[in-house]
């Protein structure tokens, strides 16, 4: 199948030899691959298992690999559990659940020797290899004996496959119960239906299957106080946290979730006793619409925000630029998807970064936060609100589909401890005693003017927005020097940014020579690569992870301090590497080599630590 | 004691300010503008309703329409923002501070033709606001060419003919959801002035096309949007009449073809002289009554629908009372026993 790339055997293996022989046992470090076909409701299944192995202490990642479609297409959902705490995609699979009858032979020849794999036994995939451990089930058969009701059984049969590998990878059952009756939690009816299921697909493993494979499960304490959460409701979590007001969208995958689950905990949490909300939410027809609804609610005072993908940001581009040059603040969440164009709408990538960094015509330029984690897009999304009303301008938070539309432990959040920052305002009391103001006065010298709100009440108050050349007064004008002095204050403005964005996060010992630099959901493959490198060839490589643009000066400081900088992203384009080459001093420049991956799949470690050791020549 | 003699001062309205306070810059539009004479009518509206100068925003797109924001009103915040996209930000402004009065000025161009879609769910929406197309018929700012308000056969200053429909704005607003729908020419200083009062004491989207020849590229034989052409074709539908909430109700009016709307603020709109069975709220009818006169090559003027019932897109939010953008951080960052409580059922 298309979505590994481990070496298939090149002959399908003769009928009747034996399987891989077992092995020493392989615990809590394996990954689970689910073949099923989408809207056959396989998501809740998935869930259980993934949930089943949190509780059961062991950390746990999922990816669900979805194809851009409502109903019969083929999907995949990839589970790794990992007692070292490695979230990253992990290349090769281990175990198979193959219940797609259109891509069982392929997911089949993708795996390794030594491999699992449950299917439905009529596929007969046996004939295919001779090196894996077949567990062939009879799903329909089971399902059909604990749900009579025919048009569930599409639904129930998933569950079956959920007791079959507890059954062969020795899960606690009380932490599947315990995940299923969760998942359920409101529909007792269901819960005991899909449970029985469980136990079909359990006890037939256990009268019918024999173990030959190493891999199994055992109750480890590292996921206590953690919580399982995605990307996208992280982000609405930081966005409510962070006061929005003003919400605008247009549905776009994989960022309408973060608006959908917004909508829910506001309507939750926002709404006060006399039932009259705190906020306002509004479906726009269309991105241009959507910006142009944060621009005017920022303009008047609100704290707004929208949440879009790569299509979306190109709509926005002519709006960027007006927010940028007629000082507007605005939150634009970008959950990145694979372009140009349509793209692979239901794919990750970190492509959007060059195109929004400088959004629009003319020399403009946009702040933008990176989040790596659940954790940070929870913090991200409330810096960014901050940072655009302090900046007053836009400010975008780049998520990925990764990210946004998987599930991810975390710590738990932290209650935000400083109140909101709501920028230069001046209120009418303070223009009495000021006497005279201009809008885009520098009056600071950090390049940030003051600005007044629509319905400041005071005569002096009112001043004119406009695209178009303006002197200090927020008047017309086209004289040369008011727009240059115009555009090299925004400039300066762009440099205090610098010291307000989030540090990048660094990991050194101050003796390595070889520094990796990477932003975003790249970073849980940098990580374990970084183990790979000193376990298997001792290469220690120090890491520094990018968290913002502009660039905060210690990446300036990092590159000065190594011999060879490998920049890691999931593009093809190295657009991180092009962006620090125009911020670093020339000479600096030479040490940066790139890393990239732009398959549509998350970046895995094993990639990254080929390509380092590749390039290092070792 | 010696008596003193008080000047007097300028005239002032009902809330004290002279007119001189509702003015805004020097137009650099052309002298004889159409435009230009919408300003000083919206000067005088705003004028004599005695609203509050910083209780208004003023938004606009681009072109020469858009412009005009920066002649009246100087003590109102103004947003001149992008072509064709007033809406969305007037949209956001509005949602930020529904205390406000908005008050949009968009062009042809700005709004039939990069603008079509924003107006459309503009007017979908029923925004509380003032949406005033100064319509010529022409691009004005980049020198003349055909909008897609100009219609069928008129004819360009270099002799192109326009081979499309127009677009009629009055009557896709009308099917749209607008609340307050009407035409009038910026040369009709007495008509133009009532339907813009009765526009501020209107709650919900008000569509005002007000035709207003542009003096360098449109003024000629052959355009439908020339003074000229106007004095010919311009047919009232009625007589606009208007009594704000604050002044008494003249008792005395016309049954029969004359129309009294009481509108949120206690206002009256008063429809006289109508054709015999118009009916201002009768939407099938309004429009039917607009293509009719198209079709004569009429330019009807007016106030072709009103609804006061329909609720106003801030009413439908259900928001709170006080602006979204002034509420303070108590109000809008839930307390840790939220997070906690959410932590708690991820864990």
């Amino acid at each position: 199948m298309a979505t590994t790339n481990a070496g298939a055997p090149s002959a399908p293996a003769k009928q009747g030899e034996p399987a891989a022989t077992p092995s020493k046992p392989v615990i809590n470090d394996f990954s689970i691959q689910v073949a099923t076909v989408n809207g056959s409701g396989s998501q809740s299944a998935n869930s259980v298992l993934l949930r089943s192995i949190f509780t059961m202490g062991v950390p746990v990642s999922g990816k669900n690999l979805f194809p851009s479609n409502i109903a019969g297409l083929p999907t995949w959902y990839t589970i790794r559990a990992s007692k070292h705490g490695y979230v990253a995609r992990k290349k090769e699979i281990d175990v198979l659940i193959a219940m797609n009858t259109e891509t069982a032979r392929e997911d089949m020849l993708s795996l390794r020797p030594g491999a699992a794999a449950i299917y439905e036994e009529s596929f007969n995939l046996k004939q295919y290899r001779d090196d894996v451990c077949c567990y062939p089930v009879p799903f329909d058969k089971l399902t059909a004996a604990v749900c009579p009701e025919a048009k569930l059984r599409k639904l129930v049969k998933n569950m079956i496959y959920v007791g079959v590998a507890a059954q062969l990878l020795g899960m606690d059952m009380k932490a599947v119960e315990d995940s299923l009756r969760r998942q359920f939690a409101k529909k007792q009816k269901a819960a005991d239906l899909n449970w029985g299921a469980v136990e079909a697909g359990f006890n037939y493993a256990a009268q019918s299957l024999t173990k030959h494979d190493p891999f199994v499960l055992e109750r480890m304490h590292a996921t206590e106080g953690k919580i399982i959460i995605d990307g996208n409701a992280a982000c609405a979590l930081g966005a409510m946290f962070a006061g929005v007001t003003v919400v605008t969208w247009y549905p776009i995958t994989p960022s309408s979730s973060v608006v959908e689950q917004l909508i829910d905990y506001l309507k939750k949490y926002r709404v006060e006793p006399d039932g009259k909300a705190s906020f306002a939410v509004v479906q726009a027809e269309d991105e241009l619409a959507a910006i142009g609804m944060v621009l005017g609610a920022g303009w008047a005072g609100a704290r707004s925000m929208t949440a879009t993908s790569g299509p979306g940001i190109s709509l926005m581009a002519e709006f960027a630029g007006l927010g940028y040059f007629a000082e507007l603040p605005g939150v634009i969440f970008d959950i990145q998807r694979v372009g140009p164009s349509t793209g692979l709408p239901t794919r990750t990538a970190q492509a959007d970064l060059l195109s929004i960094a400088f959004l629009s015509h003319g020399d403009t330029k946009h702040p933008i936060l990176l989040p790596a984690n659940v954790k940070e897009c929870f913090e991200f999304a409330g810096a960014a609100f901050d940072l655009a009303e302090q900046m007053q301008t836009p400010v975008f938070v780049l998520s990925d589909l990764d990210l946004g539309m998987n599930n991810w432990m975390s710590e738990p959040f932290q209650y935000p401890d400083k109140p909101l920052n709501r920028g230069k305002v001046l209120t009418a009391e303070q223009l009495q005693k000021a006497g005279e103001w201009g809008r885009y006065k520098d009056v600071d010298g950090d390049g940030i003017p003051y600005r007044t709100l629509p319905g400041t009440d005071h005569p002096k108050a009112a001043y004119f927005t406009r695209g178009s050349g303006h002197n200090e007064k927020a008047q017309y004008s086209e004289r040369p020097e008011d727009y240059q002095n115009l555009m090299e204050r925004l400039a300066r403005k762009f440099e205090t940014a610098r010291t307000l964005v989030p540090a990048p996060v660094t990991v050194q010992t101050g003796k390595s020579k070889v520094g990796i630099l990477a932003f975003g959901t790249s970073d849980f493959a940098v990580m374990e690569s970084r183990d790979q490198l000193k376990k298997e060839y001792g290469v220690e490589a120090d890491y520094l992870r990018i968290r913002a643009y502009p660039f905060a000066k210690e990446i300036r400081e990092f590159v000065a301090s190594h011999e060879r900088i490998y920049v890691v992203e999931q593009n093809r384009d190295a657009q991180m590497l092009s962006l620090l080459k125009l911020d670093l001093p020339a000479a600096e420049t030479t040490k940066l080599r790139s890393v990239r991956h732009f398959n549509g799949l998350p970046i895995d470690a094993r990639s990254v630590t080929d390509e380092i050791v590749m390039q290092e020549g070792i | 004691m010696a008596t003193t003699v008080t000047n007097p001062g300028p005239k002032v309205n009902r809330i004290g300010l002279p007119v001189i306070e509702y003015r805004g810059g020097k137009t650099t539009l052309c002298a004889g503008c159409g435009h230009n004479a919408i300003s000083e009518r919206i000067i005088d509206a705003l004028y004599e309703m005695g609203v509050q100068p910083e209780r208004v925003m003023k938004l606009s797109g681009i072109g020469c329409s858009s412009k005009s924001p920066a002649y009246f009103l100087s003590r109102a915040h103004s947003f001149n923002s992008v072509h064709g996209r007033m809406p969305s930000v007037a949209t956001g402004a509005l949602l930020a501070n529904k205390t406000m009065m908005g008050l949009g000025v968009s062009g042809d161009g700005d709004t039939a033709s990069i603008g079509i879609g924003q107006f459309v769910h503009l007017m979908r929406r029923n925004l509380p606001l003032i949406y005033i197309i100064e319509d010529n018929g022409v691009y004005g700012l980049t020198k003349g060419q055909f909008s897609a308000t100009a219609d069928i056969g008129s004819k360009l200053k270099t002799g192109v003919v326009n081979d499309l429909p127009a677009i009629d704005t009055c009557s896709l607003a009308i099917q749209l959801g607008a609340t307050f729908v009407g035409r009038s020419f910026s040369g009709d200083k007495k008509q133009l002035l009532t339907m813009l009062k009765a526009a501020m004491a209107h709650k919900g989207t008000v569509m005002l096309d007000v035709i207003s020849p542009c003096v360098t590229f449109n003024d000629h034989e052959g355009s439908t949007r020339s003074y000229k052409y106007m004095q010919d074709h311009e047919e009232p539908v009625g007589e606009v009449g208007f009594v704000p909430s604050f002044e008494e109700i003249d008792v005395e009016y016309e049954e029969g073809s004359s129309f009294d709307v009481e509108m949120h603020d206690g206002s009256h709109l008063r429809l006289k002289k109508l054709p015999e069975n118009y009916d201002p709220t009768d939407r099938a009818g309004a429009v039917k009554t607009l293509m009719e006169a198209h079709e004569n090559n009429e330019i009807l003027t007016g106030v072709f629908y009103i609804d006061t019932q329909k609720p106003a897109f801030t009413d439908l939010l259900n928001m709170v009372d006080e602006p979204l953008a002034l509420l303070p951080q108590e109000r809008t960052r839930p307390g840790k026993q939220v997070l906690d409580e959410v932590m708690a059922r991820l864990g």
